[in-house]
């Protein structure tokens, strides 16, 4: 059978985002820590995820954001440019607009609290939920933080228990120790 | 009527875009990846309003045949459709280079069914689906279509 060439392809999927018609767009994107599943909404970056095989995070985005959901490149190469750019240690904040419209209310007070912990700089579970207005929500800020929808966009690997120790990452551990270690804020 | 979920653009765009490019490609030829480019933008751009999953493939068919059929219009004189763009058909009707225009002046229901029948082979549950009416409507409207043709072929 004739088959689409990969030009067409590419051509349908750029000239579908430039013409607005996406709920979201999304790319792998290659990373030291792995590939990344990342989304882009048409109000901002929606998902980052260290899940990138397509097909579950697709029907999750189409759930939350609206059905047109389609692979296509190029809105995605600003977030692309600026992780790359973070990863080579060439960048230590973020300049994306992020679409948290599916957290709410608490959660969604954490993430933006979140965004302001600067590069370089580890906070507590107990620390964030009381800048979020809710001291005693530490066990609440865990969860919010496993299930942030951008990591390493908004920093929840800089987020450690209050004796110091690491406690958990949606990404594993081991990508929590490499980013703070990037950041020169673990030693070891 | 059973409701099949839609399902994400990304999925239905992957399952149908080869078929609906050969399809175009029978069609048109060369003008084959513009229609191919427009049948998807529009199918985007109806997609929010779609409410069953079930005959997604027609659908989208459908879509394709309008752009085609329009596409041959404008260009007519320049690009003749392939010879064996209409297979001969049970009824012993002639194989016909030029059905998108031979189809104008059907009735877009006729029209429709008649393309999709004999253009692109989809079974009559698919063409009922594409046009909104049951099987037995969507074959009479095929059928009486190739009457009207075979009519007109007569008189001309």
């Amino acid at each position: 059978m004739t088959s689409v060439s990969p030009e067409l392809d590419t051509r349908f999927r750029s000239t579908a985002a430039e013409a607005g018609l996406l709920d979201v767009a999304y790319d792998v994107v290659e990373s030291p820590l792995g590939e990344l599943f990342v989304g882009i909404s048409d109000r901002g970056l929606c998902v980052i995820s260290y899940e990138a095989e397509p097909d579950l995070q697709v029907e999750r985005l189409a759930r939350g954001f609206g059905s047109r959901v389609l692979r296509s490149p190029r809105p995605v190469d600003p977030a692309r440019r600026q992780l790359a750019e973070y990863f080579e240690g060439k960048r230590k904040q973020f300049d994306l607009d992020v679409d948290l419209r599916l957290a709410r209310d608490f959660g969604r007070t954490v993430l933006e609290e979140l965004g302001r912990v600067p590069f370089g700089e580890v906070t507590t579970y107990g620390a964030l939920a009381a800048r979020a207005g809710k001291p005693r929500a530490a066990r609440a800020v865990g969860t919010i933080m496993n299930r942030n929808p951008v990591p390493i966009v908004l920093p929840c690997h800089r987020v450690v228990g209050a004796n110091g120790s690491l406690v958990g990452y949606a990404g594993g551990l081991e990508r929590k120790q490499q980013l703070l270690r990037l950041e020169g804020a673990l030693l070891a | 009527m059973e409701v099949v979920r839609i399902p994400p653009f990304e999925l239905f765009y992957e399952e149908h875009k080869d078929p609906v490019f050969a399809h175009l490609r029978r069609l048109l030829g060369q003008g084959a990846e513009d229609a191919f480019q427009e049948t998807f933008l529009r199918a985007l751009r109806a997609y929010p309003e779609l409410r069953n999953g079930r005959h997604l493939r027609a659908w989208v068919f459908t879509i394709a045949t309008r752009i085609a059929i329009d596409e041959t219009r404008r260009h007519r004189p320049t690009t003749p459709l392939p010879d064996d763009f209409l297979p001969e058909t049970e009824d012993g009707l002639p194989p016909h280079a030029e059905l998108g225009p031979l189809t104008d002046e059907l009735p877009p229901k006729e029209r429709a069914a008649v393309v999709l029948r004999y253009g692109f082979d989809l079974p009559y549950e698919e063409i009922a689906a594409a046009l909104g009416s049951s099987e037995e409507a969507a074959r009479q409207a095929a059928s009486s279509g190739v009457r009207r043709l075979r009519e007109r072929s007569k008189n001309s």
